[in-house]
């Protein structure tokens, strides 16, 4: 009979118009996202890349000046001084948030008591801002009020600490408020990642003779090494974008010791009225973002990759 | 007999342990006590200095032992403190930040969880290029969209308005909640949805009957997230606001910047703990989904 109805089968087979439509209504459902987000990141991206090369100063002009603004950007010091700040605070904060996450995490892991409530201790900075982060550093490292004159009120009256006013140490400073604010972060994903481990292994390479420090480097690290390459991803972004809480904590000074590009950015687009400026350093940010993860997201891939194949 | 089965160490019960394991122990505790107590010391400090009268904190120093309580700092901190020439504490500027957030957060969530359940479990032909469109969403520096960001506000009529700043938040959150939601409904067996196909349902009451009630953990987590972020930021919150319609963020920074002479550690400690309090409570209720959110989302 004609009742030879074909296996219902889930390719799109429309039936009727009102099935048609149906299977419209996902795409529907994702056309509002992908207008407000291809907006925001093509559009608003090369809107500011186009205004990076007028010469607009108070207010938007449109009148193409080529790389104008760009030039005297290289030329001004405030700029030059926040992306020399922001190489050598990104590699410290990098380096010791890692570090002492991992640390941190190793001690965890030794099946110590208290654990889920040193956990919360550990990871309580990242839930604040950074302006309560910068704004609380800020009294603390003060010398007239904080540190110094506790210890000195304390009897030791030639007590000096003075980080975060001299020019020298100031960055020491931003970089001491960073690291307090993400290692608790780094030492959650890397425990978690440790949990993971193959249990097994660690095993087999104890009954080995094998020592804690060569499980470490040959079993434990290579299978944790995804998670590291996350935490380098999103402590990247937290340095490159960088801004509050500096602001709080130094204000980028003292004098512009601690400046960095996102504060160049702000300053030019909102105070100083030098918007084909602050657009070309903004551009600049982009560029270094991108430049640093394309080599992360390639070994990513990479690693992937072999994973893959080892199966 | 008694021998040979001593030579079989017995891997159920616990061992003494030796001298230097002992020592072990102690050095690893006590790392990790110094290193805690490190860690909450600038939370101690402004809960204290919050407590203390202000000729105190100047007089002694900002790390001190109350002498004496006093809870006026709170008051004054909330509703009379004076921020930008306004002496109205921060009492308005929290509730801004809590009109903003919440319907902000709420939004982006509903939103990231429809677009995770559309791009993950229903046929699209272009579901790979909108995945990586809203990827370069999350990390896209927020400097490099600013300028734009503020023209168009001011084109919309929204420029620095607490719709203006919902919005900003509203489409990058969503960004993000729809990577959230992806990288969880991902993970739904693909069955559930077809058995609901094959009994007629379509999208919207798929949505309802099947992955919502499936989805708490990924809703909770990206709840706290959102929320935590939005209340947190600071960027968007000082760029796109007014005197008006101030987030706390923002106000505390003017507070902060707002160096008239006689600093008052006392309030701005309790007005610091104001502002920190909303997160830090979501972090405490929240903190297995929080910790989930971080192992989770981030990984993928």
């Amino acid at each position: 009979m004609a009742l030879a109805a074909p296996p219902p089968t889930f390719a799109s087979r429309p039936k009727s118009r009102a099935a048609r439509m149906a299977q419209l209504v996902p795409a529907f459902v994702l056309i509002p996202t992908i207008i407000t987000t291809g907006i925001y990141i093509f559009v608003f991206v090369g809107w500011n890349i186009y205004l990076s090369l007028s010469n607009s100063t108070l207010l938007p002009t449109y009148d193409f000046a080529g790389f104008d603004a760009y030039t005297r950007l290289w030329r001004n010091p405030r700029w030059t001084t926040g992306v020399w700040n922001l190489a050598v605070f990104g590699a410290l904060y990098i380096i010791l948030t890692t570090a002492m996450g991992v640390f941190l995490a190793v001690l965890m892991d030794q099946k110590v008591k208290g654990e889920n409530l040193l956990r919360s201790i550990f990871l309580y900075p990242i839930a604040i801002s950074f302006v309560v982060t910068g704004t609380t550093w800020q009294w603390i490292l003060n010398p007239s009020t904080g540190l110094q004159a506790f210890v000195q009120s304390l009897g030791w009256e030639n007590f000096e600490f003075t980080l975060i006013t001299s020019r020298e140490t100031a960055l020491w400073a931003v970089v001491l408020a960073a690291v307090w604010h993400a290692s608790g972060f780094v030492m959650v994903m890397v425990l978690a990642a440790l949990r993971g481990v193959d249990r097994d292994m660690v095993k087999a390479g104890q009954i080995d003779g094998a020592g804690m420090l060569k499980i470490y480097r040959r079993i434990i690290l290579p299978s944790i090494w995804p998670v590291m390459i996350s935490v380098l991803i999103i402590l990247l972004q937290f340095a490159i974008k960088t801004f509050d809480l500096v602001l709080a904590l130094t204000h980028g000074g003292p004098g512009i010791a601690t400046t960095f590009p996102a504060m160049f950015v702000y300053d030019r687009l909102f105070a100083a009225g030098e918007l084909a400026q602050g657009a070309a350093a903004a551009v600049w940010m982009l560029i270094g973002l991108v430049v640093v993860f394309l080599p992360i997201g390639a070994l990513h891939l990479v690693m992937r990759r072999q994973k893959g194949g080892a199966k | 007999m008694t021998a040979a089965t001593t030579n079989i160490p017995d891997l159920t019960r616990r061992r003494p342990l030796t001298g230097k394991q002992i020592a072990g122990r102690i050095a690893l505790y006590a790392t990790l006590l110094i290193l805690a107590a490190f860690v909450l010391m600038p939370l101690a400090v402004i809960i204290l200095n919050s407590v203390r009268f202000n000729e105190d904190i100047l007089r002694e120093s900002f790390i001190g032992w109350p002498t004496r309580l006093t809870l006026e700092n709170w008051s004054v901190a909330w509703g009379e403190a004076c921020i930008n020439a306004s002496c109205t504490g921060v009492k308005p500027y929290f509730w801004a930040s809590m009109l903003m957030v919440v319907p902000a957060t709420v939004i982006s969530t509903a939103l990231g969880l429809l677009n995770g359940f559309a791009l993950t479990k229903w046929p699209m032909p272009f579901a790979g290029l909108v995945f990586v469109v809203i990827t370069i969403g999350v990390f896209l520096p927020p400097q490099v969209v600013l300028l734009p960001w503020a023209i168009a506000l001011s084109w919309l009529g929204l420029s620095k308005s607490l719709a203006g700043l919902a919005l900003v938040h509203i489409i990058q959150g969503t960004c993000f909640t729809t990577l959230f939601a992806r990288n969880y409904l991902i993970n739904l067996p693909d069955d559930l949805i077809k058995a609901a196909r094959i009994d007629g349902a379509g999208f919207f009451r798929t949505f309802w009957r099947i992955v919502v009630p499936l989805s708490p953990p990924i809703i909770i987590v990206t709840i706290i997230w959102q929320f935590t972020f939005i209340w947190n930021e600071f960027l968007f919150a000082v760029t796109f606001s007014h005197s008006d319609f101030r987030p706390i963020t923002a106000a505390l920074m003017s507070l902060n910047a707002d160096d008239t002479g006689v600093s008052e550690y006392g309030f701005g400690s309790a007005a610091v703990l104001i502002a920190a309090i909303p997160p830090l409570i979501i972090y405490f209720a929240g903190g297995r989904y929080f910790v989930r959110g971080l192992t989770q989302g981030a990984v993928k």
